[in-house]
């Protein structure tokens, strides 16, 4: 068994093509242009970039949610890159996803016991209401929100009990792999910083693979082994979290950083220019 | 003693939609000329709320119950319409925080530029192009006749917030109110746009109040900071006060609590639900739900 659970290689993705009539179909706007990452067994992998780089589309092109006009995609040694959605349906259990927007992604009509259980059962995870229920529960004290909870509908919930209840969701199912998109960027830091010690703690538990998309270095660093920055489609650098931010070697990556703004004095920081996006080398 | 440009003074207010909920509970701050001031807090703080006041923008949803906002000395709150709408858009403007929709999708940028330097400085619609090509070139566009021609889908989100600050700016107002004006940007668009706030600000002498939830924002851009929970004001001071010798519990929670790309054992810190205690017990809030 390889130790690699997620091996994308030269991954194309184009939006708007058509096939057409006598080859006369549109060419489209290719947004991915090969791109590779792998993602090891129980290893988070940090996605970083600003908008148009083409994050979120990688994110979805690992989990065949947009179409791959390019490149293979191998999940746990299988070549998944030609499956139709029925051959993917086995798999979908153990790649789960956690949404930037919680409440988008949980129905406003169900109770948060709804939400967590019926995916128990279309699955098969659980044997009765009873199994259930004690499973909900386990997971719920695990993401620290009370049991009271399983009877509110999502809009009683704050945005932090949300994305809380949307990693229980996903951690319910056992999976192997879950992709994390964006998932504290609507949330205030008090609240952030709850839901990324969580995340991280539940991963190493049960050994997951992450894909953490974020638009935030700060929040890359926090939780991932390694990370991949991205540009244009392009991925522009790709290491563990200690080379790439305590040496970048992409003048794109000292760009990004240096953009940050640190919570400290800095009186040169907002005059002195920028680094150069020029290679020297 | 000179007065300050801004005095508000016990401000409160409730939301009449949510069952008279204080929304704003006594808050007073001053603000001097031509300074940058922070106002910075979670969701719920009250931030929003006081720079909506500052522009006489309250939704209809909130009631103001006591307090006052002295500008220049005149109470901002009891001022005849008529007077409040010359000093609206010309002594006090706005710099939105979502330049997506803060722009008429259906007029040009040269309409939406000109506007208040006709209708508020009577000039004619010749000088006010060139006002606005000048204005443009302030906010480092290179080609400001195509900008002009141009209507806001034709830009990028950088570029349009470039255009609502030299539209800020326009009229040399005394106060520019930027409500999270970098919040939907970038972070190396942001860079620029906060440089750029910074230069106008002090190129024109006008004083701004900074609405953020970004500590290190109002590390890089605000000579002093005030900090709000629930509509109360926690701590104010010197930015450099505040972030390097905070005095309250809180401040010093929500700075541990931000994440760090240079220091990756620290940060992260949840902020401790006695503090939250302490908070609601000073706000003087019933104890939180589930």
């Amino acid at each position: 068994m390889s130790d690699l659970l997620f091996e994308a290689k030269g991954v194309e993705v184009t939006y708007g093509m058509s096939k057409g009539m006598f080859g006369h179909g549109r060419p489209g706007v290719r947004v991915l242009h090969g791109v590779d990452l792998s993602i090891k067994r129980g290893e988070t992998v940090g996605i970083v970039g600003e908008s148009g780089s083409g994050k979120t589309t990688l994110g979805r092109a690992l989990l065949k949610l947009v179409p791959v006009s390019g490149g293979t995609i191998r999940f746990d040694g299988q070549d998944i890159t030609g499956l139709s959605p029925d051959a993917m349906r086995p798999l979908r259990r153990r790649m789960q996803m956690i949404f930037q927007d919680p409440m988008a992604s949980l129905n406003p009509r169900h109770t948060i016991r709804q939400i967590l259980t019926e995916p128990l059962f279309l699955h098969g995870l659980a044997t009765d209401r009873r199994d259930a229920e004690r499973q909900v529960r386990a997971i719920l004290d695990r993401v620290s929100l009370a049991p009271v909870t399983l009877d509110r509908a999502p809009h009683e919930l704050s945005g932090g009990q949300r994305q809380r209840v949307g990693i229980a969701r996903a951690v319910l199912m056992k999976p192997d792999f879950v992709l994390a998109d964006e998932i504290v960027s609507g949330l205030d830091v008090s609240t952030q910083a709850q839901v990324l010690n969580i995340l991280k703690a539940l991963s190493k538990e049960m050994g997951l693979s992450m894909a953490f998309i974020s638009h935030d270095l700060s929040v890359i660093r926090a939780v991932c082994d390694r990370v991949t920055v991205m540009r244009f489609g392009e991925v522009v650098e790709e290491g563990p979290c200690e080379t790439v931010f305590d040496a970048p070697q992409s003048p794109y990556t000292r760009l990004l950083l240096d953009a940050i703004p640190l919570p400290e004095i800095d009186d040169g920081w907002l005059t002195r220019p920028a680094p150069s996006l020029e290679t020297a080398a | 003693m000179t007065q300050p440009l801004v005095a508000i003074e016990g401000l409160s207010a409730i939301s009449t939609r949510d069952g008279g909920a204080p929304v704003l509970r006594d808050v007073s701050l001053t603000l001097e000329k031509g300074e940058v001031r922070g106002l910075v807090g979670e969701s719920g703080a009250g931030k929003s709320t006081i720079a909506k006041a500052l522009l006489g923008i309250l939704p209809s949803t909130v009631k103001v119950t006591g307090g006052f906002i002295r500008f220049e000395g005149r109470d901002l709150l009891t001022m005849p319409r008529r007077e409040l709408s010359d000093i609206m858009g010309r002594d006090i403007t706005l710099i939105p925080q979502d330049p997506q929709t803060a722009l008429n999708p259906a007029r040009r940028i040269e309409a939406q530029l000109t506007d208040g330097l006709r209708l508020k400085l009577g000039m004619s619609k010749k000088d006010a192009h060139q006002r606005a090509l000048q204005l443009l070139d302030e906010v480092q566009i290179r080609n400001p006749d195509r900008v002009l021609a141009a209507y806001p889908h034709e830009l990028s989100g950088g570029m349009r917030q470039r255009i609502l600050i030299a539209s800020a700016f326009a009229l040399n107002p005394k106060l520019v109110v930027a409500d999270e004006p970098t919040t939907a940007l970038d972070v190396t668009v942001q860079k620029e746009i906060l440089r750029l706030i910074r230069r106008m600000q002090e190129a024109h002498g006008t004083a701004v109040i900074f609405v953020t939830h970004d500590l290190g924002v109002v590390a890089k851009i605000c000579d002093r900071v005030t900090l709000l929970y629930a509509g109360k004001v926690i701590e104010h001071g010197a930015t450099v006060d505040m972030l390097t010798a905070p005095r309250h519990v809180y401040t010093r929670a929500l700075i541990a609590a931000g994440p760090r790309y240079d220091r990756p054992n620290a940060g992260l810190e949840p902020v401790p639900e006695a503090v939250f205690r302490q908070l609601r017990a000073e706000v003087g809030l019933a104890e939180r739900g589930i």
